[in-house]
């Protein structure tokens, strides 16, 4: 028995799936999720095999959703507009299926998938590209325990590496996300967000001043008071986004 | 203008002409009984000038804008202008041979007298010639002109159907078609009536889209059906999600509106309250006749914590404020508003009579 998950906002989006699935006995059907914060839980209480997921919907999309699951999951993406083909590919996504697919096409999804998880036990490293293919970000989501939060960037004040992580600063404290520097560093815009330093990336505007600090080096001092160290190159870097 | 008569493809042919035209004039003199040295001085003389004044023409008439209104008057003052270049050409072609050659030659007494007989002709050729190279160069700059206009106009009537394209592209949303479709294909095993009918509403709808001239306006009663078949269609995508709330005046209904106006910004705020909430979503359409235009407002929910008013509702926002600023030269006909969390848009039509 292999256990799949279906999310859609559409209730009969999620029907045609059910209704293609029967020919299938040995799949079975642990949960139908109409958005993201469903499907997060969902995914995370039964570990599915498989999951069936739209890309627009409620408050997160599909993709923002993969990002706050910790573990490989075989995803095949059913979608009606394809603009979002390259990058549900360059996610290793099992499959693409296009609204409205017929039932051939279906099956010829489920068949790739099953391919794949014969030839190989662990899934596709989809999790980590998902991971590795930044676009223009303007707002982030994360995860604490079972909350789900949605960053908009103008309310980050700085990142700052943590091992695998990495903290994300608001007014309110911080976040935890498991991405890298360089990840945020080329998802945010470059000039509203500078690395200046190996471990952090900045919000110039939440910026006050520069100090010096010691001989050599510089600390930025922020709106909330608190001083980010600035390495040699960051403090160049950070003086050609202030035009200085 | 970049084509011109002396372009570099022209000038070998121009040359040989020259060329060719001074040799007969030598021969022409020659036949008349003069020796061949005072032929060729006096043709040499003789040509040369005129080829200046040619070329001088030439060059003039470049900046001279062969427009098609004024042809008339720019053909008759080229003629003076040819004219009178022609009648000083002619003089001082006269005036330098009759003063240099007595001082080349020893014996000039029949040159002279031949010169005073074919002053005449001289000035005839000069004039024709000169008149020929204007007209020629006016011929061909017009005619550079019109290639270059057909050119542009080919040029703008491609961007005005790239534009309209990309408007039938809005109008058609294929989002919505695409997913509309995904829903009847899911209806058509289980439930095949009501299938039928969502196939139905979608092509009324489309039919609705595509005959409706944008110029002329209908009243708010036949937008609001247009709308309606809209509104069933996501009503069966949404489920249970989607609620309606439809505050009508009655006296607003035979007012005018511009077609298909109200769908896109009802898109938005589907949209917008769809996917920027989870749970059920109430859109509130209310009209009403005030001041004797025509008020339409239209509130969705939303989230002012994550709602990026910048994506997606603006660019529907700001082609409908454009739309009516075209149709009523106003440019506070579109406003939008936010209460807790509901984002208001409101429109206003003004009414001509």
């Amino acid at each position: 028995m292999k256990k799949c998950i279906i999310i859609d906002d559409e209730p009969l989006a999620r029907s045609i799936v059910k209704e293609y699935l029967q020919a299938h006995p040995e799949m079975e059907i642990a949960q139908e999720c109409s958005d993201g914060f469903e499907g997060v839980k969902a995914i995370m209480q039964h570990k599915p095999d498989l999951i069936f997921l739209d890309i627009q919907m409620p408050k997160i999309t599909g993709f923002e959703m993969l990002e706050l699951i910790d573990f490989p999951v075989s995803v095949i993406f059913t979608t009606a507009f394809d603009e979002y083909a390259i990058k549900a590919f360059e996610t290793h996504a099992v499959d693409y299926l296009l609204k409205p697919f017929n039932k051939e096409r279906f099956e010829k999804a489920l068949a790739k998938w099953e391919q794949n998880a014969a030839k190989e036990d662990t899934v596709p490293p989809l999790l980590e590209q998902a991971h590795k293919q930044p676009e223009e970000a303007h707002r982030v989501v994360v995860k604490n325990g079972s909350n789900i939060k949605i960053i908009p960037i103008n309310d980050i004040h700085y990142f700052e590496a943590y091992d695998d992580y990495v903290k994300i600063f608001t007014k309110e404290g911080y976040s935890l996300k498991k991405k890298t520097m360089n990840y945020f560093e080329q998802s945010l815009p470059s000039h509203q967000f500078v690395r200046v330093h190996r471990s952090y990336i900045v919000q110039v505007a939440q910026i006050t001043k520069i100090e010096v600090f010691e001989k050599d080096s510089h600390v930025a001092v922020l709106k909330s008071g608190v001083k980010i160290p600035l390495s040699k190159t960051g403090y160049g870097k950070l003086k050609e986004v202030l035009g200085l | 203008m970049e084509a011109h008569l002396l372009h570099k493809k022209n000038k070998i042919l121009i040359l040989i002409s020259a060329l060719g035209w001074w040799l007969l004039h030598v021969l022409a003199l020659y036949k008349l009984g003069l020796n061949i040295k005072i032929a060729l001085i006096d043709s040499t003389v003789n040509n040369s000038l005129l080829f200046a004044v040619c070329f001088g023409t030439s060059h003039m008439m470049r900046w001279l804008d062969p427009d098609k209104k004024k042809a008339s008057i720019k053909i008759v003052s080229l003629s003076l202008i040819a004219f009178f270049c022609a009648k000083i050409a002619a003089l001082i072609i006269a005036a330098l041979c009759t003063s240099l050659l007595p001082h080349l030659l020893n014996d000039t007494a029949a040159y002279t007298e031949m010169l005073k007989k074919t002053v005449l002709i001289r000035f005839a050729i000069a004039l024709l010639l000169i008149t020929w190279v204007a007209l020629a160069n006016w011929f061909f700059n017009s005619l550079s002109q019109q290639q270059a206009g057909e050119k542009q106009k080919n040029d703008s009537e491609k961007l005005l159907r790239e534009a309209e394209l990309m408007d039938l592209r809005q109008q058609l949303q294929p989002h919505f078609l695409f997913n509309s479709l995904n829903s009847i294909n899911a209806l058509v095993v289980t439930k095949p009536e009501e299938a039928r009918k969502m196939i139905q509403q979608l092509s009324g709808f489309l039919r609705g889209t595509l005959k409706k001239d944008e110029q002329t306006f209908i009243s708010f009663q036949e937008e609001l059906k247009h709308l309606q078949l809209y509104l069933e269609i996501e009503k069966v995508r949404f489920g249970h999600r989607l609620h309606l709330d439809f505050l009508i005046d009655e006296d607003s209904c035979c007012l005018l509106i511009p077609p298909l106006l109200l769908q896109p910004i009802v898109e938005n705020a589907i949209k917008f309250g769809l996917y920027d909430t989870t749970g059920e979503v109430t859109i509130k359409i209310i009209a009403k006749k005030e001041n004797k235009n025509l008020k339409i407002n239209i509130s969705n929910p939303f989230d002012p914590e994550t709602a990026q008013p910048n994506k997606g509702i603006g660019f529907g926002l700001s082609s409908i404020n454009r739309r009516l600023y075209l149709l009523f030269y106003q440019n506070n006909l579109v406003q939008t508003s936010t209460h807790e969390n509901t984002f208001t848009t409101t429109l206003i039509i003004p009414q001509s009579s």
